[in-house]
């Protein structure tokens, strides 16, 4: 066999092989679209069942037909609340801070940025241990919504402070430069100058951080009860549940009735997160066409 | 855009608008460092909060017994903490999920950056960050009502709360994790060295397998590092799914109890603020905390050990 017959068999097999793992990595991308569907499919068809108006607006109840979110959603509002003001003060404070007050070759920075680094990839449960241990034992604030926002706050801030500090980076520096040739001051410069030119990246961060904290649930349950919550929070050191315990707990109930009152728990938990992420693109749209 | 007050020649003489001025840019500053700190006064937290509540729990029981016993029971009499069959349940469903979600997720990159169009690009990539946004509850709920079931009419003996179930379903949830990561540093080599592997006459499969992927290797590797890791620290799936038996099996079909699902069913079971039980909470808590921590360590490592800069 000379090296030419040998050359276009094995290129033949060449193409072959190519062929065979075009389709496997196609198949492979394939599967993961496919079951974003059916998961969807899955939670849309058990959930359409209890999905009604009165289900918004009823409390839990020991009967699948009469059981509502409307504790734990007002739940979630209350959360949001609070925990949206809190990440955006600390998160973009500590992003300002490593950004543009302290040299970036700093050992404190560096400290700093290592910490956040590995915050991030600590498991969530282990921050509902420290807001457990902190928020409602040491500071006494019991399982309040307070407690749960704080615990949340410090679970999402590495996230607002990553998105924030890659926002405040994206500023170009002849902005600054341009500023404190006016003699503006550090402050001046970050107030007027950088921090609105760095705000939709802030906000999009903040929004998908925040809806992390929407749906996260273990750091929840060890703050939060299980139990029937059959009244709204009026306060924040009130008792409370959020939608991601409400689900958890119907999932968790053995009638299989509750499966599908849980799978409507979800279509909301779902719909709340989609109208935060729109938010964040509509917010971006806006503040981008300003500036 | 907000702006600026003219100065007039008085704001730079006047000693006093000086002072002022300067004495704000302090206090802005340690304002600042006080949101600084915040993150720091973090993991200070939780080192602290672990530990303290840890030591008073191997006062009682010897790390020897805690972490070579092979009966966990802390809410049974005689009680055993002996917490290998928690360890094994995590790896089993870690090792589930790394087996679905790795060779998933390193293929679609692949697929996305050496073979897909543009357009194909731009329709999977928001798929893979939806369903990495999708809550963990959910995909707990998914594992229960739909991939039991299935699993059930394959394997008719299996347990309804099994390894399997959860192991498959965390694989699913940390698939884009991989996917994204890894796709980023395929993207990130040299669009010139993949053209030299097609001038030499590769194929499409042999420039993705015998270029691409080894000079994004450390990449590739780091974001299985971190998905395992985030594997490890999954809570809910595992705690709906996967059963609250702990034992010491590497059957993935029988029911087994992850270190993060006994954490939850001990919160959930409201144990006695300072008794032994409680305590467990933390001793199990600051092991999988270092778990985590070693993992993302080695993955920084990995990076910057095995990491090629192009410039």
């Amino acid at each position: 066999m000379n090296n030419r017959d040998y050359f276009s068999r094995r290129l033949a097999a060449r193409k072959r092989t190519d062929k065979i793992f075009h389709f496997v990595f196609m198949g492979a991308t394939g599967i993961g679209m496919a079951l974003l569907l059916v998961l969807l499919a899955d939670i849309c068809k058990e959930g359409i069942k209890y999905l009604d108006g009165q289900f918004l607006t009823s409390f839990p109840s020991r009967f699948p037909e009469r059981a509502g979110i409307k504790s734990a959603l007002a739940g979630t509002l209350w959360l949001i609340t609070l925990v949206a003001p809190l990440t955006f003060v600390f998160g973009v404070g500590t992003a300002l801070f490593l950004e543009e007050f302290i040299p970036r070759k700093n050992i404190w920075n560096k400290i700093i940025q290592t910490n956040i680094a590995n915050l991030a990839g600590v498991p969530s449960i282990i921050y509902g241990i420290l807001g457990l241990a902190v928020f409602v034992r040491m500071l006494a604030l019991g399982r309040s919504v307070l407690a749960g926002a704080l615990t949340m706050t410090l679970l999402i801030l590495p996230i607002v402070i990553v998105a924030a500090q890659e926002a405040i980076r994206s500023v170009p520096v002849s902005m600054r430069h341009a500023s404190f040739a006016l003699g503006a001051t550090r402050w001046q410069t970050v107030r007027h100058v950088v921090f609105p030119s760095a705000l939709p990246g802030i906000l999009t961060g903040m929004i998908l951080a925040v809806s992390r904290a929407i749906g996260e649930t273990a750091p929840m349950i060890m703050i939060g009860s299980m139990a029937f919550v059959a009244f709204t929070p009026r306060n924040p050191l009130d008792y409370f549940t959020v939608l991601p315990i409400q689900i958890f707990n119907w999932t968790a109930r053995p009638q299989d009735a509750f499966r599908e009152v849980a799978a409507s728990g979800i279509v909301v938990l779902l719909a709340v997160l989609l109208a935060t992420n729109a938010l964040a693109v509509l917010l971006r749209n806006r503040y981008q066409k300003k500036s | 855009m907000a702006v600026l007050k003219v100065p007039t020649t008085r704001d730079f003489t006047d000693r006093k608008i000086i002072k002022r001025r300067n004495r704000k840019e302090l206090t802005v500053f340690l304002l600042l460092l006080l949101c600084a700190s915040v993150s720091v006064l973090t993991t200070i937290g939780i080192v602290t909060t672990l530990a303290v509540e840890t030591v008073p729990f191997f006062q009682k029981v010897s790390v020897i017994e805690f972490l070579t016993g092979t009966k966990w029971a802390p809410l049974f009499t005689p009680q055993h903490f002996g917490v290998l069959p928690l360890a094994c349940g995590t790896l089993l469903i870690t090792l589930t999920a790394g087996i679905v979600a790795l060779p998933l997720g390193l293929a679609t990159a692949i697929y996305l950056s050496e073979y897909a169009s543009d357009r194909l690009r731009r329709v999977v990539k928001p798929v893979l960050e939806t369903l990495a946004g999708i809550p963990t509850v959910v995909y707990g709920y998914f594992a229960l009502t739909f991939v039991t079931p299935l699993l059930q009419k394959i394997f008719p003996g299996i347990n309804i709360f099994n390894a399997l179930s959860g192991g498959i379903v965390v694989g699913i949830m940390i698939m884009p994790m991989v996917a994204t990561l890894s796709e980023d540093s395929l993207t990130a080599v040299p669009y010139s060295i993949r053209e030299a592997a097609y001038a030499l006459g590769s194929t499409r499969f042999e420039t993705a397998g015998r270029v691409m992927v080894p000079s994004a290797l450390s990449g590739i590797m780091a974001s299985f590092i971190l998905a395992l890791s985030r594997a490890i620290g999954e809570t809910m799936i595992v705690t709906i799914a996967a059963g609250a038996t702990p034992k010491l099996t590497l059957n993935p079909l029988e029911s087994i109890q992850t270190m993060t699902a006994y954490i939850v069913q001990i919160s959930l079971g409201d144990a006695p603020y300072g008794s032994i039980e409680y305590n467990t909470l933390f001793a199990v808590g600051m092991l999988l905390f270092l778990f985590t921590l070693v993992m993302n360590i080695l993955a920084k490592v990995v990076t910057r050990r095995y990491g090629v800069i192009y410039q």
